[in-house]
């Protein structure tokens, strides 16, 4: 990865009529970098993307692809290629046809236009699919050829709009593997929208995770991950998700109170910056909590056993807040149970109440 | 004796089935007996007309109406049958159906998936020209093409008939392209497609159906028309219904029944036609035009 920016999006706005979707945002995206943009339905993501595309007009601000001020060009001018959710293969044309007909449209001579098809099969493993409608096709193949016919037209910039979402558990698995892999060994910049946390964790080497029309964050996987900006991005990352729990800070003893329980978080990173009285959401992961019965533990009872195979999720609750644990698969645990619970201070984030920004 | 529940659920006829029935072969009868009527009326001569009742099957078949009707009765002083009716009728609806469906799908195109400024001020234009009676209309379009020369002739009449065609061809349109995904569009816009392009290449090859249901509406309402190529055509270039007409309407000598039951049956065969080949696509086509509004 070059530090060379491949695309630059540059304080841009949309509305919809009068929705504003989209207000002064900006993106720089590095020249093979898998950027993914995460967020709920509604956040803006695929507005973002099509702006990207050229798809739709912006409102205002403006789009860099590969050093060249794209804002008014035609989408087919962009060095783009780009995979829709619904795979908007051409039904009445062959598979080779689909590959094929970005090239015919720009008058490529039909050596090249073979040459270029026989590659992409290839790689894609779809050369046995060539003859056939769209219609015979599985869906997991349909997508193979919808990325192919981004890959035939040597696109500098990838755009997956949702690709996978479509397809059932298991070929979502396969397929994720494969655009890792074809990102590996092509090392175009892509960019990928979805709203599949898994997604974004195992492909991207950057998220943005947005909300509203607007970046929360935007960082590595395990930045996001480790040490989300906020509380919706902390809420979102995860599954199952975080654990949170409102508590006020002491500052004498260095504790945080929930209800009547009291944790030490003298290890925590930032403890210097909290201020004494002040309201926080003190959140943990899952895997964040050990069982264990020391000088800092809480008793609680276990309310829900679900067993998923590798690992284990017991519920349990503090103070009537809910708190999930996973544990080893192998881990037994039975309603009720007396435990100790003991939270990896180091590893948990807490947040201001009002702004709900990481402390 | 009660039997134990399995498999699927016995089917009873009830009385409310037999009333269906019942209203359904009284309905089918009653679309039939004219037809019914025609057919035989058509195949006795003027005697047996005259004396039977009207609901007898002929006693002797007589098919002298039927070449006479296609080429020899009489329309006003000129005895040619309707052969010439239908060759103008060809000539007219044949070039009507071809330039306006062409039309209304390039229109119908644009307005679903290149959403300009007042697209849908446009939309709601069509909705509007499309259920204005078109008698209103006689008078003005009459002058327009007066003035541009083209009132009385083949033109002419093609004309009116791609005007009038197109607000409900368009809307059909639009409504079956508003119902592809709108992704195909936007992969076809990258993929290096301009709007003529896009058309052509990808658009059109998934138009079949509705085209069907576009070519059978015009093909029917052309074919049928009597009022505007009474108006329209010109003395030339009359319409089969209105040769029709002036064979079965004799201001002197002897109405021929029959003669005019097979000029009436041969001017409704192409409809006729039309409908038998097609019913499956065209109830599919209006259903599509009707509810994906």
């Amino acid at each position: 990865m070059s530090m060379k920016n491949s695309v630059e999006v540059k304080n841009i706005s949309f509305s919809y009529g009068k929705t504003e979707i989209l207000n002064d945002l900006s993106l720089d995206i590095k020249e093979g970098e898998f950027m993914v943009l995460l967020g709920p339905s509604g956040c803006g993501k695929t507005t973002l993307l099509n702006c990207i595309a050229g798809l739709l007009d912006l409102t205002d601000g403006q789009i860099w692809i590969e050093e060249d001020n794209v804002t008014w060009k035609e989408p087919k001018d962009r060095h783009i290629g780009m995979v829709f959710q619904s795979y908007a293969l051409y039904p009445s044309m062959t598979v080779e046809k689909n590959l094929s007909f970005g090239l015919r449209m720009m008058g490529t001579a039909k050596d090249l236009i073979n040459e270029k098809i026989k590659n992409a099969a290839t790689l894609l493993q779809i050369n046995e699919l060539l003859k056939r409608k769209p219609s015979q096709l599985s869906g997991g193949q349909r997508q193979r050829v919808a990325i192919g016919r981004a890959l035939v037209r040597d696109a500098k910039v990838f755009l997956f709009d949702e690709p996978l979402s479509n397809l059932d558990a298991k070929l979502r698995a396969e397929l994720r593997y494969e655009i890792k892999k074809l990102h590996r060994d092509l090392s175009n910049t892509m960019i990928y929208v979805t709203h599949d946390q898994i997604e974004a964790m195992t492909l991207a080497d950057r998220i943005s995770v947005m909300k509203d029309g607007l970046i929360q964050q935007l960082d590595t996987p395990k930045q996001i991950y480790n040490k989300p900006a906020n509380l919706f991005v902390a809420g979102f990352i995860g599954s199952p998700s975080m654990n949170f729990l409102n508590a006020k800070f002491e500052k004498s003893n260095q504790n945080i109170i929930v209800g009547n329980k009291q944790i030490d978080i003298s290890k925590y990173e930032n403890i210097n910056k909290l201020i004494n009285d002040q309201q926080v959401v003190f959140g943990i992961r899952p895997e964040n909590i050990n069982i264990e019965k020391n000088e800092n533990s809480i008793q609680c009872k276990v309310e829900l056993v679900e067993p998923m195979g590798a690992d284990t999720l017991v519920w349990t609750s503090v103070e009537s807040n809910p708190i999930s644990i996973r544990l080893e698969g192998s881990s037994n645990f039975n309603l009720n149970d007396e435990i100790n619970i003991s939270f990896d201070i180091n590893k948990s984030s807490i947040f201001d109440s009002k702004t709900e920004e990481r402390i | 004796m009660s039997t134990i529940p399995k498999g699927p659920r016995p089917k009873h006829l009830t009385v409310g089935r037999i009333g269906l029935y019942c209203f359904i072969i009284m309905c089918a009868l009653f679309f039939l007996m004219p037809l019914y009527v025609m057919i035989i009326t058509s195949l006795k001569d003027m005697d047996e007309i005259r004396a039977a009742n009207i609901l007898n099957l002929p006693k002797e078949l007589s098919f002298y109406a039927w070449p006479k009707a296609w080429s020899q009765a009489c329309t006003g002083f000129v005895c040619e049958g309707l052969k010439p009716g239908f060759v103008n009728s060809v000539k007219i609806t044949v070039p009507s159906v071809i330039v306006s469906v062409a039309l209304s799908a390039l229109n119908g195109y644009a307005l679903a998936f290149w959403r300009f400024r007042g697209a849908y001020f446009f939309f709601g234009l069509c909705m509007f020209g499309a259920f204005i009676p078109y008698q209103v209309m006689v008078y003005p379009l009459l002058k327009i093409e007066d003035f541009l020369g083209i009132y009385s002739s083949l033109p002419g009449i093609i004309l009116v008939h791609t005007i009038f065609g197109m607000p409900i061809l368009t809307l059909i349109f639009r409504n079956f392209y508003a119902s592809l995904p709108i992704d195909l569009f936007k992969a076809a816009r990258i993929d290096g497609g301009n709007f003529i392009k896009i058309f052509f290449y990808v658009i059109i090859p998934m138009s079949t159906p509705i085209t069907i249901v576009a070519v059978i509406l015009q093909v029917t309402g052309i074919w049928n028309d009597f009022l505007l190529g009474l108006v329209f055509a010109g003395r030339d270039n009359q319409p089969m219904t209105v040769q029709l007409n002036n064979i079965v309407q004799v201001d002197y000598g002897v109405a021929e029944y029959n003669v005019d039951m097979s000029a009436t049956i041969l001017t409704s065969l192409v409809p006729l036609f039309v409908y038998f080949i097609s019913g499956r696509w065209f109830v599919r086509g209006i259903a599509a035009g009707a509810i994906k509004g």
